[in-house]
């Protein structure tokens, strides 16, 4: 296809020169010299960390996690001692950490909602009291926070002799707040079946409404109907086996209490600070997404005689929604890598177990970090996942 | 009926009329802000009742009933019930300098000032003298590195100068790739006359080392370990550092991730998705106690470094993220128009794609900043006495046993006020660069 004007161009370029500023060949000697460049540093990486592990006389197998722990952790939800082996200490860490993610996650959300409106709210006082709050708490590193609540969770709450008691079944003490854990008996399970039933048959019923609000426009009580199923049925199948539940009461006995459960201080302290702080952040993702909903959305479906409430669930909240939950993921994100805060305090999640102790007693940093990286990679991954789908259920529908 | 009024007066002889009812005044304003709907009556006494039980207590133990001087713990008992500031007071220099000799404290001092005016010349556009404090604000790292290290300045002036030279021929305008070789080209001849030489690789052949800079001196500032940085100082080297070079990272890395070569693409999207899901405190952990097995064997350096790198690295990723959102915003059209234009990759970047997504992402950008500046109090759990570990160091006194409350208030106020000025400073920023439609 070469023109003549071409096939006598006065100096033909050289070979290089043509490689070079072709398009097509240039990306792929970048690339050769990427891939090589990568190789080097990750080989020499490699190689380096082979090396060095021989010259401590080292090695790296994963073997220690067979051997006894021997320390103790003082929040357990499942069964271990100091006798159990580092793989259990590793499943405690892991769990620990998943429930102060998951509590924190759940209590910034409420809260972070209720600030976003109160934020937005017409009311000069609360909406300024809302943004002092949201400033102050974000402006401030996390770690501050959460020696600070630990600090008032220690220093203000009282000596278990003098426990703050509310109705003789909980008491508030600086060891943690003791309260009654529940004694399932055999009837308990027609309760949970209830529970059961109910939640099906709203699954099913919300469907159904909206379905035929889809064909004819009607709307059904959605809310109370669920409510009903949902807590109303349990409820009555609870009474009506006779409350098949045991209530194990704290006892004070020596210094301490014993019996019923106990959430320990530490986990108080992060979990508050966790979400306090989440929240801020959260209130102002709220915030942004109802602004983000333009205007005319409302006055349209104001015009269209939609009462106020329903403006806001059927208009303003959905759209709003799309809006919200891509960062609002990213700050379920943080929040769980965030827990690994923790150590400070000495709440016992997986960075401060696997990373921490055993990391020290073992002295396999190689294997301790890798182990923790990855489980707090696979969260990370487990929460965009989750929020991602999520996200594509609301996500508008496009043709 | 307004015929009588209108007779009584000369053209232009009226006198102004009161305000309509109740358009103004006090009473009006608390009716519409705080009392219009029983909700926002409920929601007011609420908020009046809250403040009535915090605010009192809180300004009392802070200030009215709180003891400026004294020695230990037991004289600020005997002045007052509330808090205890001498003891801050005391330990204002441990909190400012860490444990900085006190002999070169000027040194810090100094550093400060000049960052001082570099912000200020890069914030404020209308400040006179700008084109200078920018020129400034380019050799200010490294000028406020040797000030705060000390060693030998020939060789703070042997660097800056490969540095002059790679930032000439940049704004000479030349292509990339011209600066990248340079750039490599300057380094690699640096390191072979003055800075010791190199060994050959794959063999124990040591070249170069022509100049050795140890002969020769010039504003020899005598050296401080970095074991001794420390308090609000560290603060702000962790927290500039991480900002002056983790943006430029950023951008690199959210560009590579727009790539079409799929090589460098994945490199950075793994790097970016590897960063973002683990905690930083992880990061930390490696770089504190097995960074060094990556290495070669018998290298070793200041774990200071270490952290700076790790700060920067995990910022950067954040940052690319950010960056990214802005470069999508980008509409294709630009792309295409600056090819049509006959600019090749990086000018087209440069002049036209980056300057539009930066300035969107810009709100993004400075939060990444204050979360970087906050996460700089994760050092203590390596060892590094920020404001956060001193104060913790300090509370161990028996002098002062017990006043946690203090001192983690006094580094909150620190952090509070250094960070709010920055998202104020980006909240301005995002208003005078938003040029579309408001409502």
């Amino acid at each position: 296809m070469s023109t003549p004007a071409l096939a006598h161009s006065p100096s033909q370029p050289s070979l290089i020169s043509r490689l070079w500023y072709d398009k097509e060949n240039r990306s792929i000697i970048v690339q050769i010299l990427a891939a090589m460049a990568l190789l080097w540093l990750f080989g020499s990486m490699v190689l380096n960390a082979i090396h060095n592990l021989e010259a401590l006389g080292k090695g790296f197998s994963f073997n220690f996690l067979k051997q006894p722990a021997s320390y103790d952790i003082n929040q357990t939800l499942i069964e271990y001692s100091s006798r159990s082996t580092h793989f259990r200490a590793m499943l405690v860490g892991i769990i620990n950490t998943l429930l102060v993610a998951v509590a924190g996650i759940f209590l910034a959300t409420i809260l972070g909602f209720i600030l976003g409106v109160l934020r937005l709210s017409k009311n000069w006082l609360v909406n300024k009291l809302a943004y002092c709050y949201i400033e102050f708490v974000r402006n401030v590193p996390l770690l501050l926070h959460i020696l600070l609540i630990h600090g008032v969770v220690v220093h203000s709450l009282p000596r278990p002799k003098q426990a703050i008691n509310v109705g003789d079944a909980a008491f508030f003490t600086n060891r943690g707040v003791f309260m009654p854990s529940p004694e399932f008996l055999p009837l308990f399970k027609f309760v949970a079946a209830a529970f059961i039933i109910g939640v099906v048959f709203t699954w099913g019923f919300r469907r159904y409404a909206k379905a035929l609000q889809e064909r004819t426009g009607k709307q059904l009580p959605v809310f109370w109907v669920s409510l009903i199923a949902i807590i109303g049925l349990p409820v009555v199948v609870f009474l009506a086996t006779g409350q098949p539940v045991n209530w194990d009461i704290p006892v004070l006995s020596g210094f301490n209490y014993k019996g019923g459960m106990v959430v320990r201080p530490e986990f108080l302290a992060l979990w508050l600070a966790l979400s306090l702080y989440t929240a801020a952040f959260i209130a102002e993702i709220v915030r942004a997404g109802i602004l983000a909903v333009n205007h005319g959305q409302t006055e349209a479906s104001m015009a269209l005689g939609l009462p106020r409430n329903r403006t806001l669930n059927l208009v303003v909240i959905p759209q709003a929604l799309r809006v919200i939950v891509p960062p609002l993921s990213s700050q379920y994100l943080n929040l769980t890598k965030n827990s690994s805060l923790a150590i400070a305090i000495g709440y016992m999640d997986v960075t401060a177990t696997i990373g921490g102790i055993s990391l020290n007693q073992t002295g396999r940093e190689m294997e301790c970090m890798l182990i923790v990286m990855a489980i707090y990679l696979s969260f990370s991954l487990l929460i965009s996942a989750g929020m991602n789908y999520y996200n594509n259920r609301i996500a508008l529908v496009e043709r | 009926m307004s015929e009588s009024t209108q007779t009584k007066y000369e053209p232009g002889q009226h006198p102004s009329l009161p305000p309509p009812f109740k358009t103004r005044g006090v009473a009006l304003w608390l009716k519409e802000n705080l009392f219009s709907t029983p909700t926002n009556v409920v929601l007011s006494l609420l908020a009046i009742y809250f403040l009535y039980k915090v605010v009192p207590g809180v300004l009392e133990w802070s200030l009215f009933d709180a003891a400026f001087t004294g020695n230990d713990r037991n004289e600020c008992r005997a002045q007052a019930g509330g808090a205890c500031w001498a003891f801050i007071g005391e330990r204002l220099q441990l909190f400012t300098y860490g444990f900085y000799p006190e002999a070169e404290r000027w040194r810090v001092n100094l550093s400060f000032v000049l960052l001082v005016v570099c912000s200020v010349g890069l914030l404020w556009e209308n400040c006179p003298g700008r084109k200078w404090i920018i020129a400034l604000s380019v050799v200010f790292p490294f000028a406020a590195a040797f000030l705060l290290v000390g060693g030998n300045g020939v060789k703070l002036f042997v660097a800056l100068a490969c540095v002059a030279v790679a930032l000439a021929l940049m704004f000479r305008g030349s292509s990339t790739t011209f600066v990248i070789v340079i750039g490599a080209v300057c380094a690699f001849l640096a390191k072979f006359i003055f800075f010791g030489g190199i060994t050959l690789p794959f063999t124990d052949i040591h070249v170069g080392g022509i100049i050795d800079l140890d002969d020769y001196t010039f504003l020899n500032l005598p050296e401080v370990s970095t074991d001794l940085f420390g308090g609000f100082m560290l603060t702000l080297i962790i927290g500039v550092t991480g900002i002056v070079f983790s943006l430029p990272l950023g951008i690199l890395l959210a560009l590579g991730r727009q790539s079409n070569l799929p090589i460098v693409k994945y490199a950075c999207v793994v790097f970016i998705e590897f960063i973002r899901g683990v905690p930083l405190i992880t990061l930390l952990f490696v770089a504190s106690t097995m960074l060094s097995y990556f290495l070669p064997p018998g290298t070793t350096f200041n774990l200071l470094i270490r952290v700076l790198i790790m700060v920067t690295l995990f910022a950067s990723a954040y940052m690319a993220e950010v960056v990214r959102g802005g470069l999508q915003a980008v509409h294709k059209g630009q792309t295409e128009a600056a090819d049509a234009l006959g600019l090749k990759y990086w000018p087209s970047m440069r002049l036209i794609v980056l300057p539009q997504a930066l300035k969107i992402s810009i709100p993004a950008i400075v939060n990444t900043f204050i979360g970087l500046y906050k996460d700089s109090t994760l050092v203590i759990v390596i060892g590094l006495l920020d404001p956060l570990g001193i104060g913790r160091a300090s509370l161990a006194d028996t002098k002062w046993n017990g006043l946690t409350n203090e001192v983690y208030l006094f580094v909150a106020i620190f952090f509070f006020i250094s960070c709010y000025a920055m998202a104020r400073y980006s909240l301005y920023l995002e208003n005078k660069l938003h040029t579309g439609h408001k409502r």
